[in-house]
């Protein structure tokens, strides 16, 4: 279901608007934050130098480290009095970094996430089941919102404690689930050691997936744990930004469509900052362009996608950014090749006789890294031969795809920690000089 | 003619075959006799028990990868050249060992564990070969 004519504009009636919020905007930041005004002055601009949405591209960037520097809200725009509420990033490699949002904002957070939720196929009837932890995290307070504002039914389970989850979802009828890929996998599991078989025992029928990538090996291991015909769909968001409600899937399958009426993306080439043409890959540069109490002006997420313009089956008329082959936060460096996690579970989740956890573990050895991936064996086996096999499977496709050589553990089952938000897939044993 | 033997995948971690042993004991499963086989970083242990089917059950219950796996107790004379006839027997016959380790119990014989590819025809090698094997209720009589 299309949530909001806002979704099924002309471009050229989605121009205007977007023309029109961005000039408000940047007028609004020149004035007000002034750690942008001193950028723009650096750059040689005022707001006047710009007119039209094609002046975007002149305007500076702001980083993530612009963002710590000036900690905690110098790049808000409104005076303290007049914010109406504070996230957080978790801030596990430094300080955490604050999400501000005035009242208008929190309105505007409800409307973004609730057509991402319909897109993913939820509507007024479903019993909503939101397993993000609620507290700083915007993953679970925008969740709630969109789906309030939908129409839903929420329970608020937060997360942990799977078999509490499963007893809710099974006596209260959940029919939508939010969690992170790798949570709705545990409950999954969970399920069937309580005797409960999904797709048959349970009602769920959309899964709504977010705060982790979503790669195809993982849909396709969720489509075998939750059911054939379940809605799987992923969003992307980024608490500096808002949080969830960015963009998100249709059930078509062809790209997260952005809510380009509150955010403009930008590709760029993050060497040079140049704008790319639609269908390069390259940078997400997001301009918040509704934003009343933290409107960022062209800040680098550091994730590398690309943007398509083509209208969609869907009928939604925004653009659509291809789903990420990983966070540029999650980018790991091996012996000077660039490696993301996601690869390695596609590999992972390509064989057959492993389960679909897994760990990266990092050591330095002498003066190079020594990668080892820990999986858990998914068959039983009387045989070294079998295991060997598995172990040259799994260590031949990772050389193929990363050009590495690593070394691969075999576990028994559960034996690898398993998550409730963001699942740590990695273990950098490697001291940094 | 052939005997289930419990096999459990380890890896390599202090701590790790005691878990087996303890969750073993628990449920009053008897160890009539093993062998630990492993790599550096995981090892399989295989074991002749009491009641196999107790002992797959608690562990996998438990989280361990295990199994029962058919294999043949085969009873040798305490006699030099016994065990060299036997294997030439079965080799003979097309089949291949897969590994084999002593049965540890004090009989008048001496027994070998065996796991081989062709079962059936082993079976039927020393049956017509008239050596004698162990069976379920002898092992569970020890």
């Amino acid at each position: 279901m299309i949530f909001s004519k806002q979704e099924t504009l002309s471009r050229a009636e989605l121009r205007a608007i977007q023309k029109e919020r961005l000039l408000e905007t940047v007028g609004r930041v020149y004035e007000r934050v002034a750690p942008y005004r001193e950028k723009m002055q650096a750059a040689g601009l005022t707001p006047a130098d710009i007119t039209s949405l094609d002046d975007l591209k002149k305007l500076p960037f702001i980083t993530k480290q612009d963002l710590r520097e000036h900690y905690p809200f110098g790049f808000c725009a409104l005076p303290r009095e007049q914010f109406a509420r504070v996230h957080s990033s978790s801030g596990t490699t430094g300080k955490p970094t604050p999400t501000v949002f005035a009242k208008s904002d929190l309105d505007v957070w409800s409307e973004c996430v609730a057509r991402i939720a319909s897109a993913g196929g939820a509507t007024p009837e479903d019993m909503a089941q939101i397993c993000f932890g609620f507290g700083m995290f915007t993953g679970a307070e925008g969740l709630q919102r969109g789906l309030e504002r939908v129409g839903a039914a929420i329970v608020p389970s937060s997360a942990g404690n799977s078999e509490k989850q499963l007893l809710y979802m099974k006596d209260f009828g959940t029919t939508l689930l939010v969690a992170t890929p790798s949570y709705a996998m545990r409950l999954s599991e969970v399920a069937r050691g309580l005797g409960l078989e999904p797709a048959r025992d349970l009602t769920v029928r959309t899964l709504v997936l977010g705060s982790e990538l979503l790669t195809d090996a993982m849909r396709e291991e969720m489509r075998l744990a939750w059911g054939r015909d379940v809605n799987i769909t992923t969003n992307y968001g980024m608490s500096e930004l808002m949080g969830p409600g960015i963009s998100g899937e249709c059930l078509e399958g062809g790209g997260l469509h952005v809510n380009e009426d509150f955010f403009i993306p930008e590709i760029i080439d993050p060497k040079t900052g140049e704008v790319l043409p639609e269908g390069e890959l390259g940078e997400l540069v997001i301009t918040c362009i509704k934003r009343e109490a933290m409107p960022l002006v062209r800040y680098r997420t550091g994730d590398l996608t690309r943007l398509f313009y083509a209208p969609c089956r869907c009928g939604r008329t925004t653009c659509r950014m291809e789903n990420l082959q990983g966070r540029s936060d999650d980018m790991l460096k091996v012996n000077g090749v660039r490696l993301f996690p996601s690869q390695v579970e596609e590999i992972v989740l390509s064989v057959p006789e492993l389960g679909p956890h897994y760990e990266i573990v990092l050591e330095r050895e002498g003066y190079s890294d020594r990668m080892t991936v820990r999986v858990e064996l998914a068959t039983v086996t009387d045989s070294f031969r079998v295991l060997e096999e598995i172990e040259r499977t799994v260590k031949a496709k990772l050389k193929t795809v990363l050009g590495l050589s690593i070394r691969v553990k075999l576990e028994s089952p559960n034996t690898l920690e398993r998550f409730e938000g963001k699942a740590k897939r990695v273990k950098d044993l490697r001291k940094k000089d | 003619m052939t005997l289930k033997q419990l096999s459990v995948f380890i890896e390599n971690r202090k701590g790790r075959l005691a878990e087996v042993l303890n969750i073993l004991k628990e449920h009053n499963v008897n160890i009539l006799s093993m062998s630990l086989a492993d790599t550096t970083e995981y090892g399989l242990l295989r074991l002749i028990v009491n009641d196999p089917e107790t002992g797959c059950r608690v562990l996998l219950d438990a989280g361990f990868s295990s199994m029962l796996t058919d294999v043949l107790i085969i009873k040798i004379p305490h006699v030099a050249g016994s065990l060299q006839s036997i294997l030439a027997r079965i080799t003979e016959g097309g089949v291949n060992i897969e590994y084999m380790y002593g049965l540890s119990v004090e009989t008048s014989d001496a027994s070998i564990v065996m796991k081989t590819n062709e079962l059936e025809v082993a079976c039927r090698v020393l049956r017509e070969a008239g050596i004698a094997t162990m069976t379920t209720e002898e092992i569970r009589a020890l």
